[in-house]
């Protein structure tokens, strides 16, 4: 399993003025990986980067670099470069400098500086921009120039920290594609830190999710979705229901007044569980032939789906379905084993996974640990 | 229309005050410059400019070198300070500017005592049974007036430049390969340059105007320009010659500020 593993973070921790920033990180990143540190801001990615870059040095814990230890290497002696979140481009060195900046520090000889920095020009689409000044660049030509430049020393491991967070939606999607096949064809490590759930999803090999210093959750983007492992991975990938249950037996249990079967086992016989189930895995019937039964209180047209918020029992559940349903509409719901998902509960439990912001008339939360009540019926 | 009848009527203030305090005098300089002191128009002050060359010349010197020294001083105070904690750098810039409350003249006054014949620093070797040294009079006690003088004004403009920087350029630079020392040459001082041309131009312009300085800290017996011009004011009443050095003194600064400017636009290497 840890065969060639680059990077091994043990037991690292990290406190600034008593706070708890990092608390007991253990990871490994394998070569050529495109892994995605992923949390809110606030969550310490960015300090983990920063500790792996040789930025920072942490309270305690070991980063092992290609089997060594590298926690007393400074940063200008590691096999690593970073994207900074605002770029960092010397603003006294043009474009050619900025990227030729690495090269000449490592006293390589002028021809083939020349040739290296015009091959990584050309692989950010800058060809021709050697002599502009930095500050006349656009944010995504700059955003480019800082990429060229990170590679054009060849590290081992890219970090990149946020580096698409300032540009706009389209070029934000387009560099997010750019970037991936720039890891698949250079066959280098990257580490990507965002608090994009969107883009974690859609570039990574392997999802790192994390919160106050903690990881909550390591695994494929199909993993963490699927099967996230608290409340607050569940919430903070996509959208989800998150319903108090009980595991009855194996493969059984029962939330909003119903029982449900479930491909989940494991659990102590009555276990108080959260349950998952994301919007668009819920079947919208005829209320006489759904499982369980709500009220719409709220219908958004999205173009491909329609977004309603549904009213069980005091709890909303956010549900997408092509079919049109307006706000009064009680409809049935249908949840087939598959789309069920349970989870242990955690210390995130009851905080996520309740659409009540949603609804017109705010309802308070007193509701949320009881069951949830049923209408069923079946669909056409 | 209206902004602009508006605008003209905001700057009208302004334009007059220039006018009147600043085009206006230097007119008055200009015309006296021009003329002997029967008002009659004349090059010869212009001419006679040539016999205070070694005098100019000398300003240039000791100014240049005073400038140096703060410049060798400044920077690399300003950038410890920058990296101190925010506590420690508002102590150590009130510390800085501490002397700058008091009078220029009472603190060149203070040092004059300091390093006279019987002056603190000479009573302390005579104690100690060594030689008292000759301070005042020397090129050395002016240059040193004019470095405590003007430090603050070194150190002031650098410091704000360098505490400002972005801190992410220097991770930068240590993630490209740079050590500590090398990041310093080859990213803190290029982009520190706007603050050390700004600290050289405020210290060298007061250096090299300073008549008081020389005075004290010279003991007459070194002339810079401002002695100069001051002596023809206020000694001979030679309006005329007075008027006709402070208008190279004035071409001298311009030059130099202009020399600067020049460097701080093209953005190659600094110049000092």
């Amino acid at each position: 399993m840890k065969n060639n593993v680059i990077i091994d973070l043990k037991n690292i921790s990290v406190a600034f003025d008593g706070e708890t920033i990092l608390n007991n990180i253990n990871l490994f990143i394998r070569d050529k990986e495109f892994v995605t540190f992923l949390g809110p801001s606030g969550c310490g990615k960015t300090t983990t980067l920063r500790i792996i870059g040789g930025f920072l040095q942490p309270d305690s814990g070991e980063v092992i670099f290609d089997g060594k230890n590298v926690l007393n290497v400074p940063a200008h002696k590691r096999e690593v470069n970073t994207i900074f979140q605002r770029y960092a481009l010397f603003p006294h060195l043009n474009v050619f400098d900025n990227v030729a900046f690495g090269l000449k520090q490592r006293k390589v000889d002028k021809a083939q500086i020349k040739e290296t920095v015009e091959k990584m020009l050309d692989l950010v689409n800058l060809k021709g921009f050697e002599k502009r000044s930095i500050s006349s660049l656009s944010g995504g030509q700059q955003q480019r120039v800082a990429i060229a430049r990170a590679l054009a020393i060849k590290p081992r491991v890219l970090l990149l920290d946020e580096p698409l967070g300032a540009l706009d939606l389209k070029l934000r999607k387009d560099m997010q594609v750019e970037l991936k096949n720039m890891q698949q064809q250079l066959g280098i490590t990257f580490i990507y830190v965002t608090h994009d759930q969107e883009e974690a999803l859609s570039m990574s090999d392997t999802i790192v999710i994390m919160d106050k210093g903690k990881i909550q959750q390591i695994g494929t983007p199909q993993d963490i979705y699927n099967e996230p492992k608290n409340a607050f991975v569940a919430d903070f990938i996509g959208e989800s229901n998150i319903v108090d249950g009980v595991m009855l037996e194996d493969f059984f249990v029962r939330m909003a007044g119903h029982t449900f079967k479930c491909l989940d086992k494991g659990f102590a016989v009555n276990e108080q569980v959260d349950v998952v189930i994301r919007p668009e895995d819920v079947d919208v019937v005829e209320p006489e032939t759904g499982m369980i039964s709500g009220q719409v209180t709220n219908s958004i047209f999205k173009g491909v789906f329609y977004e309603l918020i549904v009213d069980i029992k005091n709890f909303k559940w956010m549900v997408q379905t092509t079919k049109h349903k307006e706000e009064g509409d009680v409809i049935g719901l249908n949840i087939v084993p598959d789309s069920i998902h349970i989870m242990k509960k955690s210390e995130y439990s009851g905080q996520f996974g309740d659409y009540s912001s949603f609804s017109d008339e705010y309802e308070e939360l007193d509701n949320v640990d009881a069951d949830i009540p049923i209408e069923s019926e079946g669909e056409a | 229309m209206k902004k602009s009848s508006r605008n003209v009527l905001l700057n009208t203030p302004y334009v007059i005050w220039s006018a009147l305090f600043v085009i206006v005098p230097l007119g008055i300089v200009a015309y006296y410059a021009f003329t002997d002191a029967d008002g009659t128009f004349t090059f010869n002050n212009i001419k006679n400019l040539g016999n205070y060359g070694s005098t100019i010349a000398d300003s240039l010197i000791y100014s240049f070198v005073a400038t140096i020294i703060c410049l060798i001083i400044a920077y690399p105070f300003a950038y410890f300070l920058a990296n101190f904690s925010e506590n420690s750098q508002r102590t150590l810039m009130l510390l800085v500017m501490l002397p700058m409350w008091m009078n220029l003249l009472i603190r060149t006054y203070s040092w004059m005592n300091i390093l006279e014949q019987n002056g603190l620093i000479n009573n302390v070797l005579t104690r100690l049974g060594l030689e008292p040294v000759q301070f005042l009079g020397t090129a050395g006690a002016v240059i040193f007036g004019m470095i405590y003088n003007y430090l603050p004004y070194m150190i002031i403009p650098i410091y704000n430049v360098i505490s400002k920087l972005d801190h992410s350029l220097l991770d930068a630079a240590s993630d490209l390969g740079c050590n500590s020392f090398q990041r310093i040459i080859k990213v803190i001082i290029p982009l520190s340059k706007p603050g050390i041309l700004s600290g050289i131009a405020m210290v060298f312009v007061p250096s090299v105007s300073t008549f008081y300085i020389s005075q004290k800290l010279g003991s007459g017996k070194i002339l810079l320009i401002g002695d100069t011009i001051e002596r023809f004011m206020k000694t001979s009443y030679n309006y005329n010659m007075g008027a006709a050095l402070s208008l190279i003194l004035m071409a001298l600064i311009l030059i130099s500020t202009f020399i600067m400017n020049k460097s701080a636009r093209d953005d190659k290497e600094l110049i000092v």
